[in-house]
């Protein structure tokens, strides 16, 4: 497993964590061991994660010892735990200490973290099935992806290879680690034998810039939102020399602010690079070179080391042709087995056999760099986060509003109602649900929902409504 | 509209809040609402209600309404 040789690492830097305190490899290998111990191989386990060092430990301490952790933000909602809880029936739950009250013991803590075992018996879990991660980090959807050692190991050596990673390389964190672009992250910078700085703290604060210049930080990365947040803080005026490359996901950048940065950065002599990627292909799909980011600004780039792309029509023929839109499916070895939703579904094999439907509707150009220009299935991207529109309806609906249908466009989800309903309250009410800012959330009314003969909304319709 | 009733209004409509949490003391990451998202909106609402373009320094130092006030005293906006 890509953890196990860590110590080679010796007495080098791994993690800087909140408490700016240092730890080598060797330091967090012995932490993650001494956690690991508790667990027997081939378990199941929680991680209630923040960017703290015991969460690093933990998933490193289970990658080694064979336990699969599901990482969880430690701000999901008590409810939406307990769902997942009784769901999947893990063994282990590990998280701040006095944070959630769940049944079982306590059979680890320090100081700050404790490893809760449940009263659940341990059952039959695929042999190659390494990690679960949620599709939806915030809304605590039971449908998880499950990757396996093969996925994780092939994106991470993928990924520094295209990124060139060295033992030099120092990231922060802007990303929780609960999500796979943040945590791919952090695999990446560890296998390398690079390091990370980990820290709470959004770009908006002051000591996340403090850390980053004081700990010389070589890169990070940020979905559209981060960027927006860097153009409005006046990143181009920055000096930070010890910056090498910076990567954006997560969402589509809009071309005139990548542009920019291709440009600033360019300038300051920073690599920025624009990558593509999705949980259910473990991380990254594809990236966009650094010399070519001003040039094919907008542009999702080409496919990573040892995976490809093809471009399918409705029919499933593959489109040859420059400039014709067809479903980006991608072909590679981190192409994750599946999705779970229930217990059981842990036992099953590959089903996607290295084959990935994105759901994303692309061209490619010329020079053969792909551009993603819409989507075929119903989700938004809400400042990186994937926010099922469908389920936001039937979240909706179970809150009691039952004429509403969901819309729009990233960064900004329109609930169309039929009803007079609060829209403060259902702004709020989505926030909630979603840990999403309640700005990216609005209500318009209409005096009927557009369906077909059949009853099914036309979603087409419904944006196009006068109102 | 005085401009200390632009500037709370400037709160009200970025952060999406009532009169009843207004005050000095109302701080970044203290709720929901004034997380890294809110403070975008509020830079934004802020820098178009006084016409004033925020220096890096003041985007990250601008902790808390009244430390809100101090900042805005900079760029010559009488509260």
């Amino acid at each position: 497993m890509i953890f196990d040789q860590l110590e080679r690492f010796g007495d080098n830097t791994a993690v800087i964590d909140c408490a700016e305190k240092r730890w080598s490899f060797i330091d967090l290998v012995d932490q993650s061991d001494k956690i690991a111990d508790y667990m027997d191989s081939r378990t199941l386990m929680f991680i209630l994660s923040k960017n703290h060092i015991q969460v690093v430990a933990a998933y490193v301490g289970a990658l080694r010892k064979g336990v699969v952790p599901l990482l969880l933000s430690a701000d999901i909602q008590i409810e939406l735990l307990n769902n997942l809880v009784d769901i999947y029936k893990p063994q282990y739950i590990w998280g701040e200490k006095n944070s959630v009250e769940l049944a079982g013991n306590i059979i680890f803590s320090n100081d700050e973290y404790q490893l809760l075992q449940t009263e659940f018996q341990p059952f039959d879990i695929h042999e190659n099935l390494a990690v679960l991660l949620s599709t939806s980090g915030t809304t605590g959807s039971p449908k998880l992806v499950r990757q396996s050692v093969k996925n994780i190991e092939s994106n991470t050596t993928a990924i520094i290879n295209y990124l060139k990673l060295t033992p030099k390389d120092r990231a922060i964190t802007t990303l929780p680690l609960y999500y796979t672009y943040g945590l791919s992250i952090l695999q990446t910078q560890l296998v390398s034998g690079g390091s990370i700085v980990l820290t709470e703290a959004s770009i908006f604060e002051r000591k996340f810039w403090d850390l980053l210049i004081k700990y010389e930080v070589t890169n990070f990365g940020g979905v559209p939102y981060t960027y927006e947040m860097l153009k409005r803080l006046r990143f181009s005026r920055m000096e930070i020399p010890s910056l090498r490359f910076i990567t954006q996901a997560g969402g589509k950048l809009s071309p005139d602010i990548s542009a920019d940065f291709a440009r600033v950065c360019a300038q300051k002599g920073i690599a920025y690079i624009t990558m593509y990627g999705a949980s259910e292909a473990t991380a990254r799909m594809s990236y966009l070179p650094a010399d070519k980011a001003e040039e094919k600004a907008g542009s999702i780039g080409i496919a990573i080391p040892g995976g490809r792309f093809e471009l399918e029509d409705v029919e499933g023929n593959i489109v040859t042709s420059f400039g014709d839109n067809g479903e980006l499916v991608y072909y590679g070895d981190n192409v994750t087995m599946g999705y779970a939703v229930c217990r059981e579904d842990l036992l099953k094999g590959d089903e996607n056999k290295g084959i990935l439907h994105t759901g994303d509707i692309a061209f490619k150009d010329e020079d053969g760099y792909f551009y993603i220009t819409g989507r075929k299935k119903r989700f938004l991207k809400i400042f990186g986060n994937r926010v099922s529109l469908d389920s936001v309806e039937d979240y909706l609906k179970s809150k009691g509003y039952l004429s509403c249908a969901c819309a729009g466009v990233d960064d900004k989800l329109t609930v169309y109602s039929e009803d007079k309903i609060d829209a403060k309250e259902v702004c709020g009410l989505l926030s909630e649900y979603t840990h999403i800012h309640s700005s990216a959330f609005s209500v318009k009314f209409v005096s009927e929902i557009p369906r077909n003969n059949a009853g099914k909304i036309l979603y087409e319709k419904l944006k196009d409504m006068k109102l | 509209m005085t401009n200390m009733e632009k500037y709370i209004n400037a709160f009200k409509e970025s952060l999406e809040i009532d009169d009843s949490i207004i005050t000095d003391e109302l701080a970044f990451d203290s709720i929901p609402e004034w997380d890294s998202v809110g403070h975008m909106r509020l830079m934004a609402s802020l820098e178009d209600t006084f016409d004033i373009m925020f220096e890096t320094e003041d985007i990250m130092d601008f902790s808390s309404l009244g430390k809100g006030k101090e900042i805005l005293k900079k760029y010559n906006v009488d509260l």
